[in-house]
Parts: C-alpha cells; sequence; structure tokens
C-alpha cells in the first residue's frame, strides 16, 4: 500500500503541474482552446487515480482553469475527496477550490458538512482558518444551520486567529440562517471588547454590516460602539464606527449630539486622510438629522465645508472625487454654506477627468437658484460646446434639462429663455437625446400658457429649418424635436403668425424621409393647421387663399398616402379625403371653417405622472380574471394574429374609400364626444373651453416684451445670451424699483403676489419675468395615497430585522447535534434530563417564593404583578402535571419578558445619551419625540398583557376538574375585572370584524403573537356581544353515547348610556344543536340572562347546548331581546345573531405521550388527510403555539421543523397532525378516526392562518 | 462588503479573480471584461473611482483601482466601504504581493495563482476584511508555506527511501 502511494508521487512528477499548464496555455496562443480542452481530458485522467496528491495537482489546475472561465462543476466530487484530505497542502487546495466553484446550487455541498465539522474543530489552527475561509464563500443555508454551533464555539478559541476568522464569518451565517442571530449575538457582542484588534476589527466590522440594513436594532449599542471610538486607535475600525454612526444618527438625533464633539475633535486631529473623510460625512449625517437652524451647529457645518475645499483643492484626484461627493449630501440641507463655492466647483468642470466632472455636475443641480440659473446654464452651454465625446456631452444635456424642468421649473424666471435653450440645444450633433429635449419643448408649452406665442413662432422657425436638424444623418436623434415642433405648431396655431407657411414646410417632400411616428404627427397637425388657415380666411370675401390652402394639401398628401407607415398612410388619406370634400364645398362658396375646427377641439391637460396608477379599480373589478375563457390550445396558435392582420386591412381599405359628408361628420364628432365622455382615460376638456382659442386667465399675465425679431430671424444661433442681459437689466430695474418702493412703504407684502414662488433664496426675491401660470397636473378623482414601498421583498437583509435586545427563547437555541432528537418521554423521565435545566431550576425557585406570596393574597398589589403571579402558579401546576406544556408556558414567558427589558435597554440608551452636553432648547424639543420611541418600545407590553392570561385557559381546561372549579370563581373575578380594564383592547381587535362571527379574528403582530378568543358575536349602538371562541366543553359521555354538551361563554357590554334590562337570550334550535332550557320551558321559550346592565358595564353569561354530531360546524340563529331604559322612556330592542360552532369547539386539549401517540398512529383505525398552507411567515413555534391555542392541540413531539400534535374531540375521537414547515411552507399531514371531522378542522386551520 | 476583487492586465487577461457572490463562469468573464474596459479607458491621473459596470450591480457599487506597471488591482465594494480605506488596502496588497514573492512581477501572479488567493485569504475573507497588518499576513502566510513545505519534504523523504531501499534490495538481488 505504501508502495503504491509512493509511486503515485514519483508518476506525479511526470504528470503536468501547475506551472506547466500555465506555461502550455502560454505557448499555444493560436489554438488556446484546443490545447486547453487535450488538458481537461489529462485532467479527468488523473482525477480518475487513486493517489490523493495526483487529484490535488489536478483540482489546482482545475483552479487556474476556472478563473479563465471553463466550467469545472463536474469535479465538485473530486473537490470534496481533496479538501478531505488529511494534508493541510492537499486540504487547502481542495477549499480553495471549492470556494472558487461551489455555490448553493453544488449538490454535492452536503456532503462536505461533517469534513467541514472534522476540519473546524480540528488541532491544526490553519486547518481550522482554511476551513472557515473556504465555508465563507460557499456557505449555505443547511450547511449554516448546521455548523453555526460550531463555528459559534470557535468564537472564544484561544487563538486569535481563528477567533476572528469565526467572528466574520458569522456574518454570513447569519445571512443564510437568520435564526441564529439572536442565539449568537451575546457572544458577538462580547467580541467587540475581546484583548486582541484583529478580532474587535472583525467584530466591529460584522455589526456595522449587519447594522447597516437593520440600524434601530443596534441603537442600543450606541453607548458600546461611542467608547470604541474615542478608544481605539485603529484607523480601520474608527472608520467602520463612525459609517455605522452615520447610519445610526437619522434614529436617535440626540446620538448625533453627543457625536459632533469627539468627530469634530478627530478631524481636526487625525492625518488620515480616510479617516478625516469619514468623520465629515458622518458629521453631515448628524447635521441632516438634526433640523438644521441650530446656531451652534453652523461652526460644524462650516468646518465641513472647509474640509471639503481643502479636499476638492488637492492635486489628488481621489480626494477632489470624494470632497464634491460629501460636498453633495451638504448641498440637500444646507445649500447656502456650498453655494459660497460655486468658483470652485464651476472650476471643476474643466477639470480633466469626467467622473470628477460629473460630480461637479451633479453639484450644480442642487446649487442653481433663480438667480444664478442662466449664468450657470450659459457656463454649461459654454462647455457643450467645446466637450468631446458625446457622452460626456449628453450628459451636460441631460443634466442641464435636468437642472431648468427641476421641481417644476421652480428656478426658471423667464420661459422665453428656456425655449430659446432648448432650441440652441437642439443644434447638437449625434446627441441621442432628441426626444428629452421635445418632451421638455411639449411640456413647457403645454403648461405655461403664456409662453405659447413665443414657443410657437420657435417652433415655426425650427420646422422651416428642418434640413439642417436632419442634416446628413438619417438616424439621428435630433429629429425628434420636429415631432415636439410639428405638434406645437399645430396645437396652438391660433399664435402662428404665418400659418400658410409653416403649412408650406411641414409639407415639404424632405419630410418623407423622417421616421414614420414623425410623419404622423406632421400630416395631423397640418390638418390643424388647415383649420386655422380656413378659419382666418373665413370672413374674407376673396376665397382665393382658402382655396390654395386645400389645393396645397391635395397635392402635397398624396405623398404621405404612399407611405409605408400605416399610421403616417391612414392618417393621410383620412385628411385628404376630408380636405377634397372640403374643396368642393369651398367651391359652393359653404362656410365650413367652423366645422373643420371643430374637429380639433378641446383643450390638453397634463396629467401627473403617477395618476393612471392612483386609479383606484373600481369594486367588483378583478383584473386578473378572464374578459373570454382563454381558447383551447389548438386553436389559439396560429389563427390569433392572422385575424388582427386582416381586420386591420379592411379597415385601411374601407377608409380609404368612404366619402364623408357632413351628417357622417357630425355624428362621427357626436360619437367620438360620447365616447371620450365615456372613456376615464381621455382627459376631458373643461367645459368653457370647447375650444377657446383665446385661452381664459392669459390677459391678466404680464408679458415683457421682448424683441423677438433676432431669434427668429437669425436660426440656429446662440440666442439665449441676450436673455442673460436682459435678465440682468430687468433685476437692476426692479431693484431700483423695490428701492423706491420701499421707501414709499417699508414693508409691502409680497407673498401674496406670488404663490408658486418657494425658492430657497425666497428672501431675495427675484420676480420672475412671467407670471407664469403652471397648470397644475391633473389626478383621478379618489386617487389612492401614495404607495410606494419599494423594499424589495427578496432582500436577505430582511430576514436578519430581528429585535436583538429580546432574551432568548429556547426554541431559538441554536440545534446541537445529538445523536437522538429530543423526544418528551413520561413525565417522570423528563423531569430527570430537562433539557434546560438551568432556566427552569431559577424559574422554579422564584415561583415557589411568589406562591408562597401569593397566598398572602395581597389586595393592594397592582394588577399586573398579580397576573403574573397567576400565571406563575398556572406554570408551575403545568410543570408538575403536563411537561410537555413547559415548553409552551416557557414561551409564554418569554412573550411577558421581552417588553420589560427592552425598554430597559432604552433607558439605558436615553440615560447614556441624556449625559450629553445638550443645549436645553434642544433637549426640549428632542425630548417628546424620545419619549413615544420608550413609549412604543413598551406599547407592545400592555397590550399583549390582557390576552395571557387566557393564554392559560386552555391549560386550565386540561387540568384536573376540581381544581378547575376553585380557580373558575376567581378566574371569573379576574375576568371581570380585566374587562373593564381593557375593553378597549378588545374594541380594537374587533374592529375588523363587524360581520364575522368566526374564531381568531384578532390581527397578530410577528414577535409576540397576541391571542384572543373572543369574537365579535353582534352589535349595535346598545349593546355588544362577544363570544369566547374556545368553548367550555363538557364531556358528559356517561350519560348519552352520542350527546354532548357545550357551554357557550357570551360578554355583554352596553354601550349605551341607558340602563339595560330584561335581556332575553333565545336561539332556534336545530336538528343537532339545542339550547338547553330549564325543566317545563317549551322548545322555543328564551332564556332570560341573569343581569341587567348599567352604562358602560359588561358582564358574562354561560349557556348550554347539546349537540348530537360534531363531525360538522354549526350555525344557530339567535335574538336578544332587552329593554333599554333612560331617565324618560324605555323601549324594546332586539339584536340578531349567529351562533357559530367550530369543529375545533368539539375538541378537548388532551395530553398525549410520544409513545401511545405512536401506537395509536400504528393502530391503522386512523384515516388521513392533508393541508398545505403557503406564504406563512411566521416562525415555527409561533405557528405551533397558534394551533394549540386556537385548534385545542397538544404538542407530542418536536424535532426541528417538524412537529407532531395531538387533540381528541368530546366524544373521543382523535386528531392527529404532523406539522412540517420548509420556508413559507407549512404542510400538515392529518389523521383521524373521523373523515369529515377532520376535514372540518383542517379547513378551520387554514382559515385561522389564512387571516394572518 | 467587497462583492469581488479583480486583477486583469493591460490586455485584461484575468490574472487573478476573486468573486464574493456566485456567477455562472460565462457571467463572470463578461464582469471581467466589462470592468476592463470600464477602467482601462481611464487616463493615468485620473481619480481611482468610478461606478461598478451593470453587471455586478450598477451604481450600487462602485469599482475602486490601482494600475501597477502591467496589472490592474480592482475591487469593487458597496457603499459600506471607505473607498480611501480600500485605496489603502490595495496599497497593503500588492506590497504584500512584493514581500511574498521577492519583487512581484506578473509572471508571478500567472504561475502562482494559488499562492496569490492565500495570500489574499488571510486579508479578505467572505468579501469582508479580515486583516489590514501587513506584519500579520505575513506571518500567518509564510508559517502556512513552512507546513506546506514540511509536508512535501516529508513526501520527498519518503521516495528517496524508498529508492533506496529499492536499489538495495536489487542490490541484494544482484548479490
Amino acid at each position: 500500500m505504501a508502495l503504491k502511494i509512493v509511486k503515485g508521487s514519483i508518476d506525479r512528477m511526470f504528470d503536468k503541474n501547475l506551472q506547466d499548464l500555465v506555461r502550455g496555455i502560454r505557448n499555444h496562443k493560436e489554438d488556446e482552446a484546443k490545447y486547453i480542452s487535450t488538458c481537461i481530458d489529462e485532467i479527468k485522467q488523473e482525477l480518475k487515480q487513486d493517489n490523493i496528491a495526483v487529484k490535488a495537482n489536478a483540482v489546482c489546475k482545475l483552479t487556474y482553469l476556472q478563473m479563465l472561465g471553463y466550467d469545472v462543476s463536474w469535479a465538485a466530487f473530486n473537490i470534496v475527496e481533496v479538501m478531505s484530505s488529511s494534508k493541510f497542502t492537499y486540504k487547502r487546495i481542495g477549499y480553495l477550490a471549492a470556494s472558487q466553484c461551489f455555490h448553493e446550487g453544488t449538490d454535492v455541498i452536503m456532503l462536505t458538512t461533517n469534513q467541514i465539522r472534522k476540519d473546524l474543530s480540528s488541532p491544526h489552527q490553519y486547518d481550522t482558518g482554511v476551513a472557515l475561509t473556504g465555508l465563507s464563500c460557499f456557505v449555505t443555508p443547511d450547511l449554516a444551520r448546521d455548523l453555526a454551533n460550531d463555528i459559534m464555539t470557535l468564537m472564544s478559541h484561544t487563538k486569535p486567529y481563528i477567533r476572528k476568522k469565526a467572528v466574520l464569518i458569522m456574518y454570513k451565517v447569519f445571512l443564510k440562517y437568520p435564526e441564529s442571530l439572536r442565539p449568537a449575538f451575546p457572544r458577538l457582542k462580547e467580541k467587540l471588547e475581546d484583548p486582541d484588534p484583529g478580532v474587535q476589527s472583525a467584530a466591529v466590522n460584522v455589526i456595522c454590516e449587519l447594522a447597516r440594513r437593520n440600524p434601530k436594532n443596534y441603537l442600543s449599542l450606541a453607548p458600546l460602539f461611542f467608547k470604541l471610538m474615542t478608544s481605539s486607535t485603529n484607523n480601520w475600525v474608527l472608520i467602520k464606527i463612525i459609517k455605522l454612526f452615520g447610519a445610526l444618527t437619522p434614529l436617535e438625533p440626540r446620538l448625533g449630539k453627543k457625536l459632533i464633539e469627539p468627530l469634530t475633535n478627530l478631524i481636526h486631529s487625525t492625518s488620515a486622510m480616510s479617516l478625516l473623510y469619514e468623520c465629515v460625512n458622518t458629521v453631515i449625517a448628524v447635521l441632516i438629522s438634526l433640523s438644521s437652524g441650530m446656531p451652534n451647529h453652523s461652526a460644524s457645518i462650516q468646518l465641513c465645508v472647509q474640509k471639503l475645499r481643502i479636499l476638492i483643492e488637492d492635486s489628488d484626484q481621489n480626494l477632489k472625487y470624494l470632497g464634491l461627493l460629501a460636498m453633495s449630501k451638504i448641498l440637500k440641507t444646507h445649500p447656502k454654506s456650498v453655494q459660497s463655492h460655486k468658483d470652485l466647483i464651476l472650476q471643476c468642470l474643466d477639470d480633466k477627468d469626467e467622473s470628477i466632472r460629473l460630480r461637479a455636475l451633479d453639484l450644480l443641480y442642487g446649487m442653481v437658484s433663480k438667480k444664478n440659473l442662466m449664468e450657470i446654464v450659459k457656463k454649461l452651454m459654454l462647455h457643450v460646446d467645446k466637450a468631446e465625446g458625446t457622452t460626456y456631452r449628453d450628459e451636460l444635456l441631460t443634466k442641464i434639462i435636468d437642472i431648468c424642468s427641476q421641481s417644476n421649473y421652480q428656478y426658471i424666471t423667464n420661459f422665453e429663455w428656456y425655449i430659446s435653450i432648448l432650441v440652441e440645444l437642439t443644434r447638437l450633433e449625434g446627441t441621442r437625446h432628441g426626444h428629452l429635449i421635445a418632451s421638455q419643448m411639449l411640456d413647457v408649452a403645454i403648461r405655461v400658457k403664456a409662453i405659447r406665442g413665443f414657443a410657437v413662432a420657435q417652433m415655426a422657425t425650427l420646422l422651416d429649418n428642418a434640413h439642417l436638424l436632419t442634416g446628413n444623418t438619417q438616424r439621428n436623434g435630433i429629429c425628434e424635436v420636429l415631432y415636439a415642433a410639428a405638434w406645437i405648431c399645430g396645437e396652438f396655431s391660433e399664435h402662428l403668425e404665418d400659418p400658410m407657411q409653416t403649412l408650406e414646410a411641414m409639407l415639404r417632400p424632405k419630410v418623407a424621409t423622417l421616421p414614420g411616428h414623425i410623419q404622423a404627427v406632421y400630416v395631423q397637425n397640418a390638418a390643424k393647421l388647415f383649420a386655422t388657415v380656413l378659419r382666418k380666411h373665413e370672413g374674407e370675401t376673396d376665397s382665393q387663399a382658402a382655396q390654395e390652402t386645400s389645393q396645397l394639401l391635395i397635392d402635397r398628401l398624396p405623398l404621405f398616402v404612399q407611405s409605408a407607415n400605416l399610421e403616417v398612410q391612414e392618417r393621410a388619406s383620412c385628411i385628404l379625403q376630408l380636405v377634397k370634400y372640403i374643396q368642393k364645398l369651398q367651391q359652393k362658396n359653404v362656410e365650413v371653417a367652423e366645422e373643420v375646427t371643430a374637429l380639433f377641439a378641446g383643450e390638453l391637460n397634463p396629467v401627473a405622472p403617477k395618476a393612471q396608477k392612483k386609479v383606484p379599480i373600481p369594486e367588483g373589478l378583478d383584473l386578473d380574471a378572464w374578459i373570454n375563457e382563454p381558447p383551447s390550445e389548438s386553436e389559439s396558435e396560429d389563427e390569433k394574429p392572422k385575424a388582427v392582420f386582416t381586420k386591420e386591412e379592411h379597415k385601411h381599405s374601407r377608409s380609404r374609400h368612404t366619402e364623408v359628408d357632413e351628417k357622417e361628420l357630425a355624428r362621427r364628432r357626436e360619437v367620438r364626444k360620447q365616447e371620450q365622455a365615456n372613456n376615464p382615460f381621455y382627459i376631458k376638456a373643461s367645459p368653457s373651453s370647447q375650444k377657446v382659442y383665446d385661452a381664459p386667465g392669459v390677459e391678466h399675465i404680464p408679458v415683457v416684451q421682448i424683441d423677438l425679431s433676432v431669434p427668429l430671424k437669425v436660426p440656429g444661433m446662440p440666442t439665449s445670451d441676450q436673455y442673460l442681459k436682459l435678465e440682468e437689466e430687468r433685476q437692476q430695474k426692479e431693484k431700483a424699483e423695490r428701492k423706491k418702493k420701499e421707501k414709499k412703504k417699508k414693508r409691502e407684502k409680497r407673498g401674496k403676489e406670488r404663490k408658486a414662488d418657494s425658492g430657497p433664496e425666497s428672501e431675495e426675491d427675484i420676480r420672475p419675468a412671467h407670471q407664469v401660470d403652471i397648470v397644475t397636473e391633473e389626478m383621478p378623482e379618489n386617487a389612492l395615497p401614495s404607495d410606494d414601498d419599494d423594499k424589495d421583498p427578496n432582500d436577505p437583509h430582511k430576514a436578519l430585522d430581528i429585535d436583538l435586545d429580546k432574551p432568548l427563547a429556547d426554541s431559538e437555541k441554536l440545534p446541537v447535534r445529538t445523536h437522538r432528537p429530543e423526544v418528551l418521554k413520561s413525565p417522570a423521565e423528563d423531569r430527570v434530563n430537562e433539557s434546560i435545566p438551568q432556566e427552569t431550576n431559577k424559574g422554579s425557585g422564584k415561583e415557589k417564593k411568589e406562591k408562597k406570596k401569593g397566598k398572602e393574597k395581597d389586595r393592594k398589589r397592582s394588577k399586573e404583578e398579580k397576573k403574573k403571579k397567576k400565571h406563575k402558579e398556572v406554570e408551575e401546576e403545568l410543570l408538575e402535571s403536563q411537561p410537555e406544556e413547559a415548553i409552551q408556558s416557557e414561551e409564554t414567558k418569554e412573550a411577558t419578558a421581552p417588553p420589560t427589558s427592552t425598554s430597559t435597554e432604552a433607558s439605558d440608551l436615553d440615560f447614556w445619551l441624556c449625559s450629553a452636553p445638550v443645549p436645553p432648547a434642544a433637549q426640549e424639543e428632542t425630548a417628546p419625540s424620545s419619549a413615544a420611541a420608550v413609549d412604543t418600545s413598551s406599547a407592545a407590553a400592555p397590550e399583549s398583557e390582557p390576552d395571557e392570561p387566557k393564554d392559560a385557559e386552555p391549560e386550565d381546561t386540561k387540568s384536573s376538574k376540581h381544581k378547575k372549579k376553585k380557580q373558575k370563581k376567581e378566574k371569573e373575578e379576574k375576568e371581570k375585572k380585566k374587562k373593564k380594564r381593557h375593553h378597549h383592547h378588545h374594541h380594537h381587535s374587533d374592529a375588523g370584524g363587524e360581520d364575522s362571527v368566526q374564531n381568531g379574528t384578532v390581527e397578530e403582530e410577528e414577535p409576540l403573537p397576541p391571542m384572543s378568543n373572543y369574537s365579535l358575536l353582534a352589535e349595535n349602538s346598545y349593546i355588544k356581544m362577544m363570544k369566547e371562541d374556545a368553548d367550555q366543553v363538557y364531556d358528559i359521555q356517561g350519560n348519552h353515547q352520542d350527546e354532548s354538551k357545550v357551554v357557550v361563554s357570551v360578554i355583554f357590554e352596553n354601550k349605551s348610556d341607558s340602563f339595560l334590562k330584561s335581556m332575553e337570550f333565545n336561539v332556534l334550535d336545530s336538528l343537532n344543536s339545542k339550547l338547553q332550557r330549564p325543566e317545563g320551558a317549551g322548545p322555543h321559550d328564551s332564556l332570560t340572562v341573569p343581569f341587567q346592565l348599567p352604562p358602560g358595564v359588561s358582564n358574562e353569561a354561560r349557556f348550554v347546548f347539546s349537540v348530537q354530531s360534531i363531525v360538522m360546524p354549526q350555525k344557530l340563529k339567535g335574538t336578544l331581546t332587552f329593554i333599554v331604559k333612560s331617565d324618560e322612556s324605555s323601549t324594546h330592542e332586539k339584536l340578531d345573531f349567529k351562533l357559530h360552532f367550530t369543529c375545533t369547539s368539539y375538541l378537548i386539549t388532551t395530553p398525549c405521550y410520544s409513545d401511545a401517540y405512536a401506537k395509536l398512529l400504528e393502530s391503522g383505525d386512523l384515516k388521513g388527510s392533508s393541508l398545505r398552507l403557503e406564504g406563512i411567515s411566521m416562525p415555527f413555534h409561533h405557528l405551533l403555539a397558534r394551533i394549540c391555542f386556537h385548534h385545542h392541540f397538544s404538542v407530542v413531539e418536536r424535532i426541528d421543523s417538524c412537529a407532531s400534535m395531538y387533540s381528541r374531540s368530546i366524544q373521543g375521537h382523535h386528531v392527529c397532525l404532523l406539522v412540517k414547515t420548509s420556508d413559507q411552507t407549512v404542510s400538515i399531514d392529518a389523521k383521524c378516526d373521523e373523515p369529515s371531522l377532520l376535514g372540518n378542522v383542517l379547513d378551520e386551520i387554514k382559515q385561522t392562518f389564512s387571516k394572518c | 462588503m467587497i462583492k469581488a476583487i479583480l486583477i486583469f492586465n493591460n490586455h485584461g487577461k484575468p490574472r487573478m479573480s476573486k468573486f464574493y457572490e456566485h456567477y455562472t463562469e460565462d457571467t463572470e468573464q463578461q464582469i471581467i471584461r466589462e470592468t476592463f474596459h470600464l477602467v482601462s479607458k481611464r487616463d493615468e491621473n485620473v481619480c481611482n473611482f468610478l461606478e461598478g459596470g451593470l453587471l455586478i450591480g450598477g451604481s450600487e457599487n462602485k469599482l475602486i483601482y490601482r494600475h501597477y506597471a502591467t496589472l490592474y488591482f480592482v475591487f469593487c465594494v458597496d457603499s459600506s466601504e471607505s473607498e480611501l480605506g480600500i485605496l489603502d488596502l490595495i496599497q497593503v496588497f500588492v506590497e504584500t504581493l512584493d514581500k511574498c514573492f521577492e519583487n512581484v512581477c506578473e509572471l508571478d501572479l500567472i504561475f502562482h495563482l494559488d499562492k496569490v488567493h492565500n495570500i489574499l485569504a488571510e486579508m479578505v475573507m467572505g468579501g469582508m476584511v479580515l486583516e489590514t497588518n501587513m506584519s500579520e499576513i505575513i506571518t500567518q502566510v509564510e508559517a502556512q508555506g513552512k507546513m506546506e513545505k514540511s509536508e512535501t519534504l516529508t513526501l520527498l523523504f519518503i521516495c528517496q527511501s524508498m529508492r533506496q531501499s529499492q536499489a538495495s534490495r536489487f542490490s541484494s538481488k544482484i548479490s
């Protein structure tokens, strides 16, 4: 054997090693692929050999090939083999290969679990290290779950080398197996103060990474990090911590205040630029979180801006870049302090580095104001001219448009200038942003009514000079602009000086070379222009001009009728026929202008970008439902497209040949109007604007006189500059005027004049040249409120949003590998080997003390405490009798604990934060908010409390009967009190379910599901009835074999101000269920409720029903009659209700031991059924608790994500469940000797979970 | 988090690639090509940061690179990493390589890819910075190197002794 190994290693010397492979590849440059494929064949041969050295060598070569892009996943098994070698050298090769090519889809990965575990516990630190490194790259959810515990142990390894790796890998484990976060967190926190700086740094690293995604859970660590920040000298750690604080400050403004001082100290003292930069960044974050305006912080802002200026002025391009980046953050909140450095930023626009120029551009975006917009844009236009490379130029172009159009054109004072800028931008060659310019033109022309005249004139010039735009390049993006130009000229043709000329320009033969959609707009708008021309010449005696226009259209349109583009062709032929007809009428001297204009009547209003999304879905409309049932597979495939095609053809031929007579025209118009009126997506004209060509409300707009001759006559020349001059003059003039005015009247409120004036410089008050009236965007009626939930549901970090301050529950302990799964045997056995002896012992010790005290029954005690005690009593009782309940009650104990602990945590934090030197005014400001924060954290406590005793109730039921009777009185009493105190709670929980008579109403929250089993029965203005879900069930099998009695407790609450009395409760009996009436009463007589209700009081009454068959749920109709007695009058009132007996309510929680359970299943008497629930995101123990609580089951045993449960019906049917869960899917396999009962119970379980 | 660490030469030939998220081999090659395209067209003495390519997360990630002679060292990181810090880390990485290979050059990386990976593994683990102290890194790398050497030495020793025994057997046969 030894000989064989040695022989192998000698053979190996003749094999290619990695170096030979690389050399070979380099020597076969021409036929690399071929060479590599022969190499891969060799490797395959090598992998077949037994010698591990040969295999390792082969795997090493594969790693290299993997980097070159070759798929090596076929060798995954061999990689695992090499990983499991005992030699470090080979092991490392194996792990390296695995880390390069294993991933979650690799199936052999599950074979590695044991090997990795062995390596992790290896005595050689480098074996462990290599395994950790490898695992960090290919950890899967399964591996994470199986190895979490081992890695956690390594976090306390003696060697810091292992510790730091173990700490670091925990982050990956958390990502893949979020349940491990809570159990591992305490130790992770501990590592923040590890003596080894490397381990400390790793812990900081992991917590920062966690906190970045869910900062609020880590707020309580702030004091610890603060200590680290002030003590650590490791720049890496400091940078991480400072970055973390940047993420935390938005959540806690007081933290920011505390941070500012040490951060500014660091800024002053550090020499490391990276640290300085991060400090500045976090100070900025702090300043953003503190709503500005605090005088003592302006110094910090100044410091930041000053330091950033130093960075930007540095010759190092990196610092310059980062300086600009940080500057843009300040800009958002403190634009003024940045604006003073405008010179510097404009200078950066000239930088040779494109990314720096782009950053500078970003800054400019935020720096513009009404005052400097024109100047900045002028500068940018200069850059556009000299910019090389289309990408940067395009970027400039979009930036110019962004800057100008930001927040509804807030900074534009002169729209004529803006239109000129847009027109100038059209001269850019080769830009791909033509459509952007076009949409701006359209937007401005539509939304700024006052500018339409000017815009139309400019657009007419553009159309006239279209050849300049289209130029030589056919596929030029800029010709999109013509689309806008044509549309504007057509739509607002009333502003055209010479529509005839524009019409002529639009019908030039050259137009036919434009893209189809533009031609279509041309044709359509030519028709609009035609209408305008007709209208203009209508009154004239000489109809020459109008007829010439018709002739022009008739001459030119055929060109478009021949167009290959369907849209163009259709429109052209339609309009051609129309014009021909009009020409006929003209010859008869009929006045047609009115009718023709009516074709294009109506005003277009801008629609808000999200309007469509916000149209509410009408009630009863199911968008997913089929309109028509889909045709069967066979016919759909080839016939559908054909049908569409022929239909279209048909339409064309028809439209071409129809003669349009006036009647038809009118009819069509009518139909169109009708259609528009009914079409929700058509933007309707306001009733007043039945094509009002003189737009109302324009008169009051003061329009500054500007000499337009220059821009009109010299097309394509820079014209915007003159606006700059004009603007300056105007501003000066205005200033002078204002001074005059100010002399006259000291303060005249200007705000009233201008409504849409909200620039950051409003105190400087630059009066816009046009009082532009930006038409507000339309929103649909009853638009839904904004519903932007951007959170990505697939984000793995979402799963890590876990409250870390909560103490650990047992169920959350990391799975420790044992040979036998934990099974609950018999109680005696269980007590001996209790799985968690520490906690229970502590608990029971306390309980005894408590119990002693409890016996004293100190009435003065607060109710809460009493309840806790009560709870503990129950718990102990359970410990004694039913061990499997221990888990459950342990959980409920957990449920009480966390809120208090979080609030102490929170108050610790508060304390720490409050000790900060905070100016009193500021403290006042933040105090309420923090109080609110504490409130919310503790809010969970009172809310969950009222339900806790009830958690115990079903458990009570199980305990022996005599005990129960004793307790019952007590309980009732307590319940009454509780009801008085917590009625509001019931109101809340039942608010949604007015008509529901079903169980499990309360909407539960994820972390601690408070469960109530009271559901609303019926309610009116006087009284509210609530039925307890978990009906108290008495089993009286002894007397009648097949008749059982069910007790229903109903709470009556008086909601009115009057006294309620003589309440009578009656139910319409069914064959199956009957209300038990006193002897001698008839079957339809009602029962008197044994109490009266004063205003606001509630009480509980119990009614007994006898039930024959329990396999089906029942609904009983009933009525409650009562007398309402107020001071003056008394009236009879009635309330109808429905009692719902679920099958669940016939089940009694019965403990069952696993051995008995197994026997039961083996007996084969039971019939099976199963259920699948999708999308259940609650933790498994919550799910079980819920089934136990709502459906009266008990857990027999639980192993990981699988549990068996048992319950028994009052008539002795056994019901067994096997509940399994795997990511969000819960499958329940059930067995019962009564299939219909089982079916109904499963349905009810399904319902319970569908509601949460 | 560091998403990927790439080393390629002036012609875009990959010399080492380490992805901390899974991509198929094809996508990896595309990412390398894309990154090379983005980085190589930049002048010297422009800043060392740029937005990540589309394939590796777009603008959420940053590419931070340094160019040494014939090689580009590119780190693709998300917003939790400090830009200047990563630049320093690249420097540490290169200096460590320099120490371990004694005047590192492109050929060293080509022929000793596994060693480069091993050095990197002592600095960055699973996308998180493990160690930034160069002497500590070198200590660990060398210690592991020694272990490897001792293992191969034992192997060689066995070989030799086997040859000797073969020879002696041979000689005994003759005699």
